[in-house]
């Protein structure tokens, strides 16, 4: 149990011991993950792990071999259909069909009724600057603007799950920005999203929790300030004002001087902790042979993490 | 509202309003006219432009002398003439014959009663209806010829009194001992049209069912369709709204035919019925739309001007076959048979990833409905045989072969075996493929075939 769900005491889906095979092949090896009521999860891994099989499981687009998902506590049926949106990685609306009548059409099938859906629509197409598009044919817009629509379409039901399969694939920067200020409101207005995305600034930047797949099984999972805590590598970043030499001199050898340079912000070291000592000895340690001016921990991005977990269990899978 | 009914209505709506649906549902009738009406129309068109044929009669059996010289006893038609030549040899036309305007030179040699033959030169094939109408007058006016050696009295009444025209007619005894009239032609031919409509209707729209699954599975938005609905949701909702449109193309066809046929009918048949070649064009007709002997074509359906005796006969026939039961035999056939199908189709449609890989998988398909069309043909004469039999219980050709039966009474038991089978298959193969189809609409990039989709099958969803 993670510190969020402690707290809220509720998990919105919770996925435990899921199995999915395909014809000899394996597509999920008993895969739990708990999504917190209200948080961004990011649902990460190498392509072909398993993240959309899992998406679609939660979607009930298919049902799993052996386990169960559950939704706020019940077994996820039918009825929570409507509860949920669903942007897949590959995106579609029926070419042939009118924007505004395509987009009413799929709010009907969430259960919105056609003056509610139309009404809501108006909102948004005001929102996005799309109102012109009402009557044109999908087939009419370029892919970008395919894209909004169908960001609309999922989210206009609002509901209490959100689940985006790579949201910022083919937006430009201008848009990635309008949809991740979207996502951040929804999220205040309470609603929990579960996004799986390869780029990693986004997930920092957006998730607060995370489950890596790799292979079909769940290798690392967690909050995201946990993860990167617990992937620390001892690593400080010290600045100094000084002598270069005397530092390298009197660096005790519990510490390891990984890199000395001197940049626009002075003098910077780069000095790893050897194993099982703390940080305390080593600002003990500077401060007799040199005059520190900040000393912070280096935590791995995610990115860093995300590559040396995925190696790590390539590595361990080969040996 | 509920989600399938949701997908009907997005299905019903988006085809009925597609230029496509309006266009044949306007063009379908007219196509269909046009197949009877324009043939009609070119042996009108072709007799119109007045043709002179010479004749030489060596006989001179056939030529009347009068005050303004020799006439040709066979009167011409309205765009026939023909002009009797005297002394001349048929050798003096051979040359530049072609720039004389005369359509033919008709030569009757001296010996025409032993010979029985008669020439035609000509520089172009002479038609068929010249050719019979020829030969039909010459045969009658050789016959009363022949007649007037005999030196009878009262010739002409006695020939008026033994003209016969025998009509077989069919009555049919119920079980019941209650008498019915009916005409087999016209029987043959509403079950024949019965069991080709249904062919057409499972196939256009079975195939179309088809292509709306490829659509939603290309364009990818199945995958946010079946977020929302179940799979089979959305393939029962695709195959009842495009069965509906079928319907109401059906619906739109017929009204139209009904009022096109007997618009240009009252437009065109008067004329048609007083030209010579009334006769060939009526024949022709009726060998052109069926291949089969007896059957009827559709334009006989309705009485003609002057033909009023058999009209009445059809009427009779029709009303002979319980139209509620061809009614509602019609409308199970075609509604059930449709289900049936294009639950197979629904599942190729989820198979591939583009159209044209459909081919070879569709084949299997409606193998069975392509013999069921060739048994229809056979049980067309022989309604009660085993194989007739057979095939009309059988579920996969029954909606074809069961309709050319009904028209000549079936006992119940046969077709509530017929009935209840293909309901249970429609079910079952529903059944089936809605798990197939589940699994297709997600599969990309996998190479089609019937081992792929039998794997699908064993999956668990």
């Amino acid at each position: 149990m993670n510190r969020a769900s402690e707290l809220s005491g509720a998990n919105l889906i919770s996925a435990s011991s899921v199995v999915k095979d395909f014809s000899g092949h394996r597509a999920l090896n008993q895969v739990s993950m708990e999504v917190p009521e209200g948080s961004v999860y990011g649902l990460l891994g190498p392509n072909g792990a398993g993240k959309t099989t899992l998406l679609r499981i939660i979607n009930q687009i298919t049902a799993p071999d052996q386990g169960s998902i559950h939704f706020k506590g019940q077994p996820i049926g039918p009825e929570h259909r409507p509860m949920i949106g669903y942007l897949p990685e590959e995106r579609g609306l029926y070419a042939k069909m009118k924007v505004g009548e395509q987009a009413v059409y799929l709010a009907q099938l969430k259960g919105l009724s056609k003056q509610e859906a139309i009404k809501r629509l108006k909102i948004w197409f005001q929102k996005f600057e799309i109102g012109a598009w009402w009557n044109k044919k999908v087939e009419e817009l370029s892919k970008g603007m395919a894209q909004k629509v169908q960001f609309i379409t999922t989210v206009l039901h609002e509901p209490q799950l959100l689940i985006f399969d790579e949201p910022f694939s083919g937006f430009d920067p201008i848009n990635v920005n309008l949809i991740k200020q979207e996502i951040l409101r929804m999220k205040e207005q309470g609603a929990t999203i579960i996004f799986s995305t390869h780029n990693m600034a986004s997930v920092e930047e957006l998730c607060d929790h995370i489950t890596l797949i790799n292979a079909s099984e769940v290798v690392l999972q967690g909050e995201i300030s946990e993860i990167r805590e617990n992937y620390h590598a001892d690593k400080y970043l010290v600045s100094f004002e000084g002598d270069p030499d005397a530092l390298s001199r009197g660096l005790d050898s519990r510490f390891e001087l990984l890199n000395l340079e001197k940049n626009g912000m002075g003098r910077q070291a780069t000095i790893r902790l050897k194993e099982g000592e703390g940080s305390g000895p080593l600002i003990k340690n500077l401060v007799e042979i040199t005059e520190i001016k900040s000393f912070q921990e280096i935590l791995p991005s995610m990115n860093d993490i995300f590559i040396q977990v995925v190696n790590d269990a390539i590595q361990k899978k080969g040996s | 509202m509920s989600k399938i009914s949701l997908i009907i209505q997005r299905e019903y709506l988006t085809r009925i309003r597609k230029k496509s649906f309006i266009i044949m549902s306007v063009l379908g009738p007219l196509i269909f006219a046009a197949y009877v009406l324009i043939p009609m129309y070119f042996a009108t068109l072709e007799d119109k432009e007045e043709k002179i044929m010479l004749v030489i009669d060596e006989s001179k059996l056939f030529t009347e002398y009068r005050a303004d010289g020799p006439e040709f006893v066979i009167a011409g038609t309205d765009y026939l003439k023909f002009q009797v030549v005297e002394g001349v040899p048929i050798e003096t036309f051979r040359e530049g014959f072609d720039e004389s305007g005369y359509y033919g030179i008709l030569f009757i040699p001296a010996n025409i009663l032993a010979s029985e033959s008669s020439l035609i030169y000509s520089t172009k094939q002479t038609s068929v209806e010249i050719s019979q109408y020829l030969e039909r007058s010459m045969d009658s006016e050789i016959e009363h010829l022949k007649l007037a050696q005999h030196e009878i009295k009262d010739l002409e009444r006695i020939l008026a009194e033994v003209e016969t025209s025998i009509n077989v007619r069919n009555i049919k005894w119920t079980k019941d001992g209650k008498t019915q009239e009916s005409n087999t032609g016209v029987v043959m031919g509403l079950g024949y049209l019965s069991g080709m409509m249904i062919f057409f209707f499972i196939f256009f729209f079975g195939s179309q069912v088809m292509r709306g699954v490829i659509e939603e599975k290309v364009s990818r938005i199945i995958e946010v369709i079946v977020s929302s609905v179940k799979p089979f949701q959305l393939m029962m909702g695709k195959i009842i709204g495009v069965g509906l449109v079928g319907l109401t193309q059906f619906l739109i066809w017929m009204v139209l035919s009904a009022l096109l046929v007997t618009g240009l009918k009252a437009a065109f048949f008067p004329e048609l019925n007083r030209t010579p070649t009334e006769q060939v064009v009526a024949s022709d007709l009726f060998e052109q739309g069926n291949g089969d002997q007896g059957a009827m074509s559709p334009l006989e359906e309705i009485p003609e001007v002057g033909d009023l005796d058999m009209a009445q006969e059809i009427f009779t026939s029709l009303k002979s076959i319980n139209a509620g039961v061809m009614i509602a035999a019609f409308l199970f056939y075609f509604i059930f048979g449709y289900l049936l199908y294009a639950a197979m189709f629904a599942v190729i449609g989820s198979a591939v990833d583009n159209e044209t890989d459909t081919q070879q998988m569709i084949f299997p398909v409606i193998l069975p409905l392509i013999l069921g069309i060739y048994v229809m043909i056979s049980a067309i004469n022989n309604p009660d045989n085993a194989l007739s039999f057979w095939f009309s219980i059988i579920p996969f050709t029954s909606p074809v072969v069961m309709m050319v039966r009904i028209p000549f009474g079936v006992p119940w038991w046969q077709v509530a075996l017929s009935g209840s089978l293909l309901v249970g298959t429609f079910l079952g193969m529903t059944w089936i493929a809605g798990k197939v189809y589940r699994t297709g609409i997600l599969m990309y990039g996998k190479k089609a075939s019937y081992k792929e989709i039998w794997k699908w099958l064993r999956y668990s969803s």
